[in-house]
């Protein structure tokens, strides 16, 4: 009986170091998706999205709704009905794998609608998630960059105005030691003051080495903060703008995005 | 001998603590119900099953192996809540997309089959279980007599319950499990194993039950009906309460105990209805229960 437990917990150190080691060789890629497709049910979304982010990166996912953006994060999340394709995290391959596993090879996600715990004080919307990687944030440094959660640690999280929902929702990620971030839209609907208190916040990160994916609406917030914009149509990448092509493209990513 | 409209204060005191007793048990058996309906999203009809299975478990205990009372309170429920994890991984996991109809028509199969084992096994009148040495006797507390057992039955299910509500509100462990219930999905894809604390919810509130008939088993006889008869009410509490209120659940129990006791004092008639009459204003009034939130 007690052999069995044993050479599990030696076989789980090993795969952990193995991981580490990989993580620590592997320098390039934080995240590479190919042909990745996803349903909800019958309706097939994704048709083959491929990209890949170098670690360090902020990439930006384009495109009017409907083009599978958001879909994108989730099916890297695990979120959607099937998936199929590769998606390569930190190098470890998370097409088969539940999603509270992905989310521990260091993702972090901000959702769309923010996902507060309406159940859950702010502070224990901070501390919900469980740590993914190792250099997180402390909690410290966190009321610091958003002094606004300090005040209101025993609020219920939904009764915070919408600003400070999107600042929660950014800081619990930074908690976890997350190194990839999947942002969905995290201007919409806010005070230009705070977007461009959020695009310090972005910044900062991006200074601080942070991987990140971001969904986004905005194009004047996104601009100047990405090295590369995809433009999804349709399930798919339709167009990849490097940061430098971005004036000679503006015409054509207006016509994609409709603007 | 004083009187209160008419009737006995001893007859009183008498009839509101045997509602009481009743309603420690209505709460946390709705407690149980509450917190799996919260997370996994099932009506699990099976819960008076469980109650049987925790009251034979001890009977079992004692008489084959001779362990005694206190042993059984630990092994029983826990004995209970390995069932309730065998049936959650191979039966009801699959059924968690599909509407609360399918889990319940399933726990109710579960009830309707383990009931028959016991039956089969043992028949359908009771087996008494003896009270422990220390429990025989009771208080005198001047205006009335308390027996011994049934403070204990009452003082433990109130610490269960409290210490349950605790660890749900005020713990990490709580948290989880609120955000889990509130958005299992998204509490998965921050990295809490949500698959896993479903199993360990069934298990507990099942465990919970089991523990309630433990507790159960020296006050009425250990019979393979003591469920079916139990859960009817118990499911008119947890509407009256509203479905998923860890608080609603505890507070709607004790006080339908209660009133139930009022009633065998005023007009015995009523008793065994009076439940369902306030289960029927309430969702008249309020549908979501008292302690509920409209959706």
């Amino acid at each position: 009986m007690n052999a069995v437990p044993k050479t599990q917990t030696q076989t789980q150190t090993q795969t952990q170091t193995q991981t580490q080691t990989q993580t620590q060789t592997q320098t390039a890629t934080a995240l590479h998706v190919a042909n990745l497709h996803a349903y909800y049910g019958e309706s097939h979304i994704l048709h083959g999205v491929s990209f890949e982010v170098k670690r360090g990166e902020l990439i930006t996912l384009l495109g009017r709704n409907g083009a599978g953006r958001t879909t994108t994060l989730k099916a890297i999340l695990g979120l959607t009905g099937k998936r199929s394709g590769s998606i390569k995290i930190n190098g470890n391959e998370a097409i088969g794998l539940a999603s509270h596993k992905i989310a521990r090879l260091g993702i972090g996600y901000c959702p769309e609608e923010r996902g507060i715990f309406s159940s859950l004080s702010c502070e224990e919307n901070l501390m919900l998630l469980p740590m993914v990687g190792k250099n997180g944030m402390s909690v410290d440094e966190i009321y610091s960059m958003f002094p606004n959660l300090k005040e209101r640690r025993s609020s219920q999280g939904t009764r915070l105005s919408g600003g400070e929902q999107q600042m929660l929702a950014m800081a619990r990620i930074l908690r976890t030691g997350a190194d990839i971030l999947l942002l969905d839209e995290i201007t919409e609907g806010l005070a230009p003051v705070i977007v461009q208190t959020l695009g310090r916040v972005i910044r900062e990160l991006k200074a601080k080495g942070f991987t990140i994916i971001m969904v986004e609406q905005n194009f004047r917030f996104a601009a100047p903060l990405a090295d590369r914009h995809y433009v999804m149509e349709h399930g798919k990448i339709a167009a990849v703008v490097e940061k430098h092509e971005l004036a000679a493209k503006t015409a054509m990513l207006h016509e994609f995005l409709g603007v | 001998m004083t009187e209160i409209f008419g009737v006995p204060t001893q007859a009183l005191m008498g009839q509101l603590m045997i509602g009481l007793v009743n309603g420690s048990f209505y709460a946390m058996l709705s407690l149980g119900l509450a917190v799996i309906f919260g997370m996994l999203n099932v009506v699990n009809f099976a819960h008076g099953a469980f109650y049987m299975m925790g009251a034979f478990f001890s009977w079992m205990l004692l008489n084959y192996f001779g362990v005694n009372y206190w042993w059984s309170l630990l092994l029983a429920p826990v004995g209970v809540a390995l069932v309730g994890i065998v049936i959650e991984k191979t039966m009801l996991r699959w059924l968690y997309q599909l509407d609360h109809l399918y889990g319940l028509l399933l726990t109710f199969g579960i009830a309707l089959i383990i009931e028959g084992i016991f039956r089969d096994q043992y028949g359908v009148s009771g087996q008494p279980y003896d009270l422990p040495e220390i429990f025989k006797g009771a208080f005198d507390l001047g205006f009335m007599m308390l027996p011994k057992y049934r403070a204990w039955v009452v003082v433990a299910c109130l610490s269960v319950c409290l210490a349950t509500w605790f660890v749900i509100e005020r713990t990490r462990l709580g948290s989880y499990l609120r955000a889990g219930t509130e958005n299992p999905k998204l509490a998965q894809a921050f990295g809490i194993n949500v698959p896993l604390m479903v199993t360990l919810t069934y298990a507990f509130g099942v465990g919970l039950a089991g523990l309630a008939g433990v507790l159960a088993a020296p006050v009425y006889q250990v019979s393979p009906l003591m469920g079916s008869n139990i859960i009817i009410v118990v499911f008119a509490v947890v509407v009256i309460g509203g479905m998923g209120s860890i608080l609603g659940a505890i507070l709607t129990g004790l006080a339908l105990g209660l009133i139930e006791g009022l009633t065998k004092v005023f007009y015995p008639e009523a008793s065994a209805t009076v439940v369902f009459v306030i289960m029927a204003i309430v969702l008249l009034i309020r549908p979501a229960g008292l302690f509920g939130r409209e959706k």
